[in-house]
C-alpha cells in the first residue's frame, strides 16, 4: 500500500482520545481526564487539574487568622467541618492555647458528623456511578437529618465556619446533644438496611470487586490515606496514631481492607460509619457542661453581656473583629484524619495578624494522581467506579 | 354493509381504524409511563414524583411532550444529516409496528397472523437498528461508544431470547400468537418454564436497553450513549420509543407466558373482568417490574452482559428447550403430531 503511494504514511491507530468531563454527569464536579482509550479499555488516563482554582491559600495570606477558617468550608465541601478542624488547631498550636474540654468534645462530635456525611455521600455517589440510582437518594435523605445538626449548631447547612481557633464560635443550643443521641439510635439500622442492598448485592460485587487494586506498598507511594488506604490494608489512622482533641480518650476500632479493590474502599467507609457513631456516642456521655471558647480575651470575643459593662471588653471586641489577633512567629504543619483521608495545613506565622504562608495539603490530590495506575486496562464504566471508590472532591484538589 | 368491509377500500379504512384504535391508546399509554416511572421511582427513592402540573401531576407527560416539541432540533456539526433524523424515526416506528400482532383480546389483533412470533421477534431484533445509526451517524465517541456497546450486547441475549421463543413454540404447537395464548387455557407457560420465563425477561431489559442493562446508554460512564447529540423531538423519539418498546416486551411476556387476555382463574368472578382489562393488568404488573428493577440494581458492565449472555442464558435455555422437547415426545405431549 505504501508503495503505490510514495508520499503517504501509513499510521496504525490502535488507541483513539476521549474527552471525559469537565462536563459529566460523573466528574464530581469538574474532573476533566483525558482518556486513551482501545476500544473500552483505558489505555492512559490524564487527569487535569485547576478547573475550580479559586487561589484559596494565596487568599488567605491576606486575611486575618479569624477570616481564613471560611475558606476551609470552601474546600471540601462534603466535609467542611474536618478542613476547619485542622486549620483550628494549626492556629492552636502556633497560639500555644488548648481548646476547653467541652470544646474538644465538640469537635470530636462535629468531625465524626462530618465523617459520618461525607462517607454518606461517597458510597451514595459510589453506588450512582455503579448505575444504582437509588441509594443515592436515601443517603441524602440520612444526609439532611445531619445537616440539620450542622445548621443548629452553627446557622449553616454547610458553609458551617463552626470550627474556630480556641474552640467552637458557639455552645450547642439546648436539646441538641438529646437529638443527636436519638439519630445514633437509628442510624445503624440505616446502614444495616444499605449493607443488605449493597455490600451483597452480587451485582455490586461484580462492579466492585477486583477492580481497580492497588496494594499497601503502591498506595503509600502514591500518598494515599484515609479510607482509600486502610481499603489496602494499612491501618493508618490519624485518629490513633496523634490523637488530636479528645480521640486519645475514646474507643474505636480502625477498619482495614484486605485487596485494596474499590470493594474493600467501599466496605471500609460502611464500617467507618458505624465507627463513627461509636465514637459520637461516648462524646455525647463524657461531654460536660463549661466553656466552648478559650477564655482569653485578645483571642476569643468575650460574650455580648460582658460587652455592655465593661470598657475592656468592648476593645477586645473591636480589636479582634478589626485587626484579628497576632500569632506568634513560627511554622506548624497540623493534620487531622478528614474523612477522605490526612487534611493538614502548613500554617507559618510571622508574628503578625496574617499567615505568612498557608498551604494546604488536599487529601484527593493525590488519590488522584494514581487515577492512571488504578484503571489502566479496565474498561470505561470501571473507571468511573474506581474514581468514585476514592472519594475525590475538587473544591480541596484545586484549591 | 358487510360487502363493504369486505371490498379492498372497506378493508383498507377498516385496518387504519384498527391501528389508530391499538396505537392511540399505545401513546397515550407511553406517555402515562413516564408519568408512572417518575412516581414509582419517587416512591422508591423517598421522594414525591411529579405533583405541579394538573392533579397529582397527571399533566406532566403533556407538558413534557410540549416542551419537546417546542425547542429546537440540533443537528451537531459532522454528523450524516440524513442518518442522524432517521434514526429515532427507526427506532420509534419499530417499536409501534410490532404491535400489529399481539392479540390484545380474543381476536383483538390488527393483523392475526400464523407467524406472529417470528414477526414479533424480527421487529423487536431491528430495533437495535435504530441505536447503532444514531451512534454512528452524531458523530460523536460517546454516542459511537453507545452504539458499539448496543450492537455487542444484542448478540448476547437475542440467540438465547429465540430458544426461549421456540419452547414457547414447541409447547403451544404454534407461531400464532392467539393460539399461543388459548393454549394456555389449563396452565400458564410461565409455571412449566418458569426458568427460561426469566430468561426471557431479563433479556427482555436488555432490549429495551432497560436498567441495569441500560448500557448503550449509560449514564454515569456515557452521558446519554447513543442519544448524547440528540435534542427535541429527535431525542423524545428515542424516549417514546423505548417506553414503547417496554410496553411491548411486556406484552410479549404476558402473551407468551403469562395467558394473555385470559384470566388467571377459569371461573366466575375473574372471568367476567373482559380480557383486555387482564391484559391490561399483566402489562402493568410486567411493567412495573421494569421500573423496580431500574430503581434497585447498579448497572452491570458490557463484557458482564455478554457473559451472562453466552454461558448462563444460552447453555440453560438450550438445555430447557431438549430437555422440554424430550420430555413432551416421551410423553407424546406434542399438540398435534
Amino acid at each position: 500500500m505504501s508503495e503505490a503511494l510514495p508520499h503517504s504514511k501509513a499510521y496504525e491507530v490502535t488507541t483513539h482520545t476521549v474527552n471525559f468531563g469537565p462536563q459529566h454527569p460523573s466528574a464530581h464536579g469538574v474532573m476533566r481526564l483525558i482518556l486513551e482509550m482501545d476500544g473500552e479499555v483505558i489505555e492512559r488516563c490524564d487527569p487535569h487539574v485547576g478547573l475550580l482554582h479559586r487561589g484559596t491559600e494565596k487568599l488567605i495570606e491576606y486575611k486575618s487568622y479569624l477570616q481564613a477558617v471560611p475558606y476551609f468550608d470552601r474546600l471540601d465541601y462534603v466535609s467542611p467541618m474536618a478542613c476547619e478542624h485542622a486549620f483550628a488547631l494549626a492556629t492552636e498550636k502556633l497560639l500555644g492555647v488548648q481548646a476547653p474540654e467541652r470544646a474538644q468534645w465538640i469537635r470530636v462530635m462535629f468531625a465524626e458528623i462530618t465523617r459520618v456525611l461525607n462517607h454518606l455521600l461517597n458510597v451514595g455517589h459510589f453506588a450512582l456511578d455503579c448505575g444504582a440510582i437509588s441509594p443515592s437518594l436515601w443517603m441524602y435523605e440520612e444526609r439532611e437529618k445531619l445537616l440539620i445538626f450542622h445548621e443548629h449548631a452553627s446557622g449553616a447547612r454547610f458553609h458551617a465556619n463552626y470550627f474556630r481557633p480556641g474552640g467552637v464560635s458557639r455552645d450547642l443550643p439546648a436539646g441538641m446533644e438529646a437529638g443527636i443521641r436519638e439519630w445514633t439510635e437509628q442510624f445503624p439500622a440505616f446502614l444495616d438496611e444499605m449493607d443488605k442492598l449493597l455490600s451483597g448485592s452480587p451485582v455490586v460485587k461484580q462492579r466492585a470487586v477486583d477492580i481497580g487494586v492497588i496494594s499497601a506498598a503502591d498506595a503509600l507511594a502514591w500518598g494515599f490515606t484515609g479510607p482509600s488506604l486502610r481499603g489496602s490494608g494499612v491501618a493508618w489512622d490519624l485518629r490513633r496514631a496523634q490523637p488530636y482533641d479528645k480521640y486519645a480518650e475514646v474507643e474505636f476500632e480502625v477498619p482495614v481492607g484486605r485487596h485494596g479493590d474499590s470493594y474493600d474502599r467501599y466496605l471500609v467507609r460502611m464500617a467507618e460509619m458505624r465507627e463513627s457513631v461509636k465514637i459520637i456516642r461516648q462524646a455525647l456521655d463524657k461531654i460536660k457542661p463549661g466553656p466552648v471558647k478559650v477564655q482569653d480575651r485578645k483571642i476569643t470575643p468575650p460574650t455580648r453581656g460582658e460587652m455592655k459593662h465593661s470598657m475592656e471588653a468592648l476593645i477586645h471586641h473591636f480589636k479582634l473583629y478589626t485587626e484579628g489577633y497576632h500569632v506568634p512567629a513560627g511554622a506548624t504543619y497540623t493534620a487531622v484524619e478528614a474523612p477522605k483521608g490526612e487534611f493538614a495545613v502548613y500554617l507559618q506565622a510571622d508574628g503578625t495578624n496574617r499567615p505568612y504562608r498557608c498551604k494546604i495539603r488536599p487529601t484527593g490530590f493525590s488519590h488522584l494522581q494514581a487515577a492512571e495506575t488504578l484503571c489502566k486496562g479496565h474498561m470505561l464504566a470501571d473507571m468511573v467506579a474506581i474514581l468514585g471508590s476514592l472519594d475525590i472532591v475538587f473544591g480541596e484538589i484545586d484549591r | 354493509m358487510t360487502g363493504f368491509w369486505d371490498s379492498t377500500t372497506g378493508f383498507v379504512i377498516l385496518t387504519v381504524l384498527k391501528t389508530l384504535a391499538l396505537v392511540v391508546p399505545l401513546l397515550i399509554g407511553v406517555a402515562y409511563l413516564t408519568y408512572a416511572e417518575r412516581k414509582v421511582l419517587g416512591a422508591i427513592q423517598v421522594r414525591k414524583g411529579p405533583n405541579r402540573v394538573g392533579p397529582f401531576g397527571l399533566m406532566q407527560p403533556f407538558a413534557d411532550a410540549l416542551k419537546m416539541l417546542t425547542k429546537e432540533t440540533v443537528v451537531p456539526d459532522g454528523a450524516d444529516r440524513l442518518l442522524f433524523v432517521l434514526a429515532p424515526m427507526i427506532t420509534f416506528g419499530l417499536a409501534v409496528m410490532a404491535w400489529a400482532v399481539i392479540p390484545v383480546n380474543a381476536g383483538w389483533a390488527i393483523a392475526d397472523i400464523n407467524v406472529g412470533v417470528l414477526y414479533l421477534f424480527a421487529v423487536s431484533s431491528l430495533g437495535v437498528y435504530g441505536i447503532i445509526i444514531a451512534g454512528w451517524a452524531s458523530n460523536s465517541k460517546y454516542a459511537f461508544l453507545g452504539a458499539m456497546r448496543s450492537a455487542a450486547q444484542m448478540v448476547s441475549y437475542e440467540v438465547s431470547m429465540g430458544f426461549v421463543i421456540v419452547t414457547v413454540i414447541l409447547l403451544a404447537g404454534s407461531q400464532n400468537l392467539t393460539q399461543i395464548v388459548l393454549s394456555q387455557k389449563q396452565f400458564w407457560y410461565a409455571v412449566p418454564l418458569f426458568p427460561v420465563f426469566v430468561i426471557f425477561f431479563i433479556s427482555g431489559l436488555a432490549e429495551t436497553n432497560r436498567a441495569p442493562f441500560d448500557l448503550a446508554e449509560g449514564e454515569s460512564e456515557l452521558v446519554a450513549g447513543f442519544m448524547v447529540e440528540y435534542s427535541a423531538m429527535s431525542f423524545a423519539l428515542f424516549f417514546l420509543g423505548e417506553y414503547a418498546n417496554m410496553i411491548l416486551i411486556s406484552g410479549m411476556t404476558t402473551t407468551l407466558f403469562l395467558g394473555g387476555w385470559l384470566s388467571p382463574l377459569p371461573f366466575a368472578p375473574f372471568t367476567m373482568i373482559p380480557g383486555v382489562l387482564w391484559f391490561l393488568l399483566k402489562i402493568c404488573i410486567c411493567l412495573f417490574v421494569f421500573i423496580w428493577v431500574r430503581g434497585t440494581l447498579p448497572r452491570v458492565r458490557y463484557d458482564q452482559l455478554m457473559a451472562l449472555g453466552w454461558k448462563v442464558f444460552l447453555p440453560v435455555s438450550l438445555v430447557y428447550l431438549v430437555a422440554v422437547a424430550g420430555v413432551m415426545e416421551y410423553f407424546g405431549w406434542f399438540p398435534h403430531a
